[in-house]
């Protein structure tokens, strides 16, 4: 498809407002405007809808392809989320009023939204406190890594590092490296953290250890509480990566299992859909003992009921964002937990576990599965099994995309060879989990009587392999290079 | 229950296969020192019970009010299709475009996007954004340390103090000087800020218009940045950009923006979308996501994410970033904001918001005692005035009103309480000029 660019026919009128009776020109002084235009497309507002229709039947989505993806929680979310996200009422707000004394008042049910969500995410996680401020996941990791940091400062501590299991998220040694940390890496054994390993690299400068639990083997890290023992007799801190909180929600509490800071990623297991990439949110949960150093504003409830924004926080470690992080995403999170509540949350979890469980054993027969064993809510298999076919994690990635799925996420975690990590997650009905299994099985029988099958796919796609490393040569990033 | 399809008989089917005698038991590693305390969360609810609740939430927030706040965020028009295109599944319900082939719509998308945003502000390579503004500028400061090795940033006390705040935490750990050069009545001044340029220095950071909403031309104060072997980086209005001398054309290394005013709700505060843009020499110090145009084995044109030799999934601790995400939705949104528009619509918007501003600061500086801060000096959208009376205490007395008259700027500048910033957008009408000038007449 062209891009939008090209199709563009000067004169052509799209949405625009009123003409101004003067013309910049007038107002302001010609050194300080354009020499050359911005040269943007000029298009009809039917020109817009028939390009950007064309692309969006260019892409797989959640709503109309199954997707399996490993550590993204690609499940479906419910419409009644964006109905909520919508209201006017929200949408009008702007962020700065809180800070006009007295127009607080202007923004009470917002300001009660952030406190209800704080609330909540307290109770489901175990933990003392809640800021909503980080906007994603990794900006979570960063603002819970910063406040690991002012913890030890303030007393005086002098910490250096941060312990990385090889089996956490990437992202978590990138934000212990932008918090100012040194990151140590921590290697795994038997898909999990290891007490005897551990001991090996704890020591005195460490100030705290990332965990990501379930971890990206979909494993639960059953030596938590020999590791929580072991941080504390060091005062260093227990970080938990919460990105797959729909893996123990009313099984297990972050706080109850002895973590000082917890992130979320409200976007994967509180009903926003990816957006091809984002928005999404990444409240971060504490303990007690770190509640003065989370971010600037607080939200607090006075005694006659009314909600206000505390900007006195001496020891905090300051501002993330500009105000209250994606208040949008927030917002979706809060009506998603309302209407499942308690006992849904729980079953969500049960369901996902389940649906992991399931497809693992549907698929270990054909399929390495290095830690064959109960997993949470996703499991790692290895295509190291069909090297002889001469075809590879990558080939069958893309043989499901002929068949109308995602794939599953692939070459992670880095330590599974041939990595192919599922999580189906808990809306996909058993008929199709059956449907994808009995797919993917089809698929690695082709690959011994017909591995072009594979390596030549995806082909009813608008584009077959795309030479990546042309790409990056070229670097074209625009169209205007 | 809501969104979990498995029936009773599904989930012994399913336990039969897994083999394990209940679902419960498939959590038994997680031992009883691990167990909720409590789990003490309220029943769930209809989605007619929810939304009646939301609703009734949304309605405890006073709307209606003619508001002339901006201080970088601005009530703009958005046109419908924004919502209609930027809503359908296809898109929403995408995830990050790792598998290219089934991603195509998303990708393109996000290649027209740079292509928007590099056309804005003159220079030629964009990321697929971040987070938001203050996010954007961080991280350009940080692409300046990286490419120079030097550990200063001489940063404009006019740049936003919303960001400045923002640059303060996430510098405090990494060993930063940060040097603030005052500004002159809400002007920037360009000679302390070429005068603090030296060999230690990182970046320098601006931003036009600045947070009082006076105009600079940089020019100068970059060339000498470049002889000084300092990346100059500026933060800018994307509306204006339509008009505004380009910070490619003033000589900038790097641009970065607050998306929001594309196609972005205000939204009490995001989502909302960082847009960072750069010259050749810093392209490979960018942090984020980047799409570029490849081809396929059929000679078909296509999209991928390139360059993520720099990302943290592949480099670890060794990224240039922990940045994981992009704002795609956001992205799409503006890049669909600026297609709607197109160059008229876009320029048109922006002499809107500038001839509302002018003739909403002549409307308040015929008041006595209410004068410009920045006396003459250019203004966009928006503009400083000083009051006879504490700031705070009028927009107490106009909001109680139905009127916002503007953002207190004794908030985050020592000196200036009874200064107040106002903003105009292609909204504010005429008549809700006169009635804002009425009202602040009769309440000084």
């Amino acid at each position: 498809m062209n891009t939008v660019f090209k199709k563009s026919t000067p004169g052509r009128e799209g949405v625009w407002p009123t003409k101004p009776q003067k013309s910049a020109a007038e107002l302001l002084p010609a050194g300080l405007l354009r020499g050359k235009s911005a040269d943007l497309p000029s298009l009809s507002e039917l020109d817009v809808v028939r390009h950007f229709t064309g692309l969006s039947k260019r892409n797989y989505g959640v709503d109309g392809n199954f997707y399996p993806l490993g550590s993204c929680t690609m499940k479906y979310n419910p419409k009644f989320a964006e109905t909520v996200a919508a209201l006017p009422g929200f949408t009008r707000l702007h962020p700065v009023l809180p800070q006009l004394k007295g127009a607080g008042r202007l923004c009470q049910g917002a300001l009660e939204v952030m406190y209800e969500t704080e609330r909540l995410l307290c109770e489901i996680c175990g933990m003392k406190a809640f800021t909503l401020h980080p906007m994603a996941g990794a900006h979570g990791e960063l603002t819970g890594v910063m406040i690991i940091a002012a913890y030890h400062k303030d007393k005086g501590n002098k910490k250096t590092k941060i312990i990385v299991p090889d089996s956490a998220h990437g992202t978590n040694p990138a934000s212990a490296h932008i918090a100012g940390f040194e990151v140590v890496n921590l290697p795994s054994k038997d898909g999990i953290v290891d007490p005897d390993e551990l001991a090996k690299v704890l020591d005195d400068e460490v100030a705290g250890m990332m965990m990501t639990c379930p971890n990206t083997l979909g494993l639960f890290e059953k030596n938590l509480p020999k590791i929580v023992e072991m941080l504390r007799s060091v005062d260093a801190l227990l970080y938990y990566d919460g990105a797959n909180l729909n893996a123990i929600m009313g099984k297990m509490r972050v706080g109850d299992a002895g973590f000082d800071v917890v992130h979320l990623n409200l976007h994967k297991t509180f009903a926003t859909p990816h957006g091809g990439g984002g928005p999404g949110a990444g409240p971060v949960g504490v303990s007690e003992r770190l509640v003065p150093y989370l971010p600037i504003s607080r939200v607090e409830k006075l005694e006659d009921g009314q909600f206000f924004l505390n900007y006195d926080c001496p020891k905090s470690i300051g501002y993330v964002a500009p105000f209250y992080g994606n208040f949008g995403v927030v917002l979706k999170a809060y009506a998603y937990i309302l209407r499942l509540g308690r006992a849904g949350l729980t079953r969500a979890t049960e369901a996902a576990v389940l649906s992991a469980n399931y497809l693992r054993k549907r698929l270990d027969k054909v399929l390495e599965v290095p830690f064959d064993r109960v997993c949470m809510h996703e499991f790692v298999a290895s295509a190291c099994n069909m090297s002889e076919c001469h075809v590879r994690a990558l080939d069958i990635a893309k043989a499901l995309l002929d068949r109308g799925y995602h794939a599953p996420t692939i070459y992670f975690p880095l330590i599974v060879k041939e990595a192919l990590m599922f999580e189906p997650t808990e809306t996909e009905s058993l008929d199709t989990l059956d449907q994808f299994a009995d797919d993917l099985i089809d698929i690695l029988k082709k690959a011994e009587t017909d591995p072009d099958y594979l390596t030549g796919a995806p082909r009813t796609l608008p584009v077959t392999r795309l030479d990546e490393t042309r790409a990056a040569r070229n670097m074209e990033l625009t169209d205007d290079l | 229950m809501p969104y979990v399809p498995h029936t009773p008989e599904d989930i012994r089917r399913m336990l039969e296969v897994i083999g394990a005698p209940s679902v419960e038991s498939l959590f038994d590693e997680i031992g009883p020192a691990m167990r909720p305390k409590s789990f003490d969360l309220p029943e769930g609810k209809s989605e007619m019970d929810v939304l009646a609740h939301m609703e009734a939430l949304a309605a405890k927030n006073v709307s209606g009010q003619v508001s002339f706040l901006g201080a970088g965020f601005y009530d703009h028009h958005i046109p419908a299709a924004v919502d209609a295109l930027s809503m359908r599944s296809e898109f929403y319900t995408a995830y990050t475009p790792y598998q290219p082939e089934a991603s195509q719509g998303t990708l393109q998308a996000i290649f027209e996007y740079q292509t928007a945003v590099t056309r804005l502000t003159g220079l030629p390579y964009a990321n697929a954004s971040v987070y938001d503004g203050g996010t954007a500028m961080f991280e350009a400061a940080m692409m300046s340390v990286r490419h120079t090795g030097r550990r200063k940033l001489v940063v404009c006390e006019a740049v936003s103090p919303i960001y400045r705040v923002m640059l303060n935490s996430y510098t405090s750990n990494l060993h930063l000087e940060l040097v603030t050069i005052a500004h002159k009545n809400g002007v920037c001044d360009l000679a302390a800020l070429t005068k603090a340029l030296d060999a230690d220095t990182a970046a320098v950071i601006v931003q036009n218009p600045n947070f009082f909403g006076t105009l600079s031309d940089f020019s100068d104060l970059f060339a000498a940045a470049r002889a000084a072997g300092v990346v100059s980086v500026i933060s800018v209005y994307p509306v204006l950009q339509s008009i505004l001398k380009s910070p490619g054309e003033m000589g900038a290394d790097v641009a970065v923006a607050e998306g929001q005013s594309l196609g972005l709700p205000l939204s009490f505060g995001g989502p909302y979308l960082g847009i960072m843009t750069c010259n050749k020499a810093l392209v490979r110090q960018m942090p984020g996501r980047m799409v570029g145009r490849t081809g396929d084995g059929q000679g078909r044109t296509g999209y991928v994410l390139t360059l993520q030799a720099r990302e943290q999934h592949i480099r670890r601790q060794k990224a240039t970033s922990n940045i994981c995400s992009n704002q795609a939705l956001c992205a799409l949104r503006a890049l669909l904001h600026l297609c709607l528009l197109g160059q008229e619509g876009l320029t048109r918007t922006a002499g809107l918001c500038v001839e509302r501003a002018h003739y909403a600061a002549e409307r308040l500086t015929a008041i006595p005692g209410v004068e410009l801060l920045s006396g003459a000096a250019p203004f966009g959208n928006e503009f400083a005035i000083t009051l006879p009376v504490n700031a705070y205490q009028v927009i107490d007395k106009l909001t109680s009103r139905g009127m916002v008259p503007g953002f207190p700027l004794g908030r985050y500048y020592a000196g200036l309480e009874n200064a107040l910033l106002v903003a105009c957008t292609e909204k504010t009408s005429t008549e809700s000029i006169g009635i804002f000038a009425e009202m602040l007449r009769g309440n000084l």
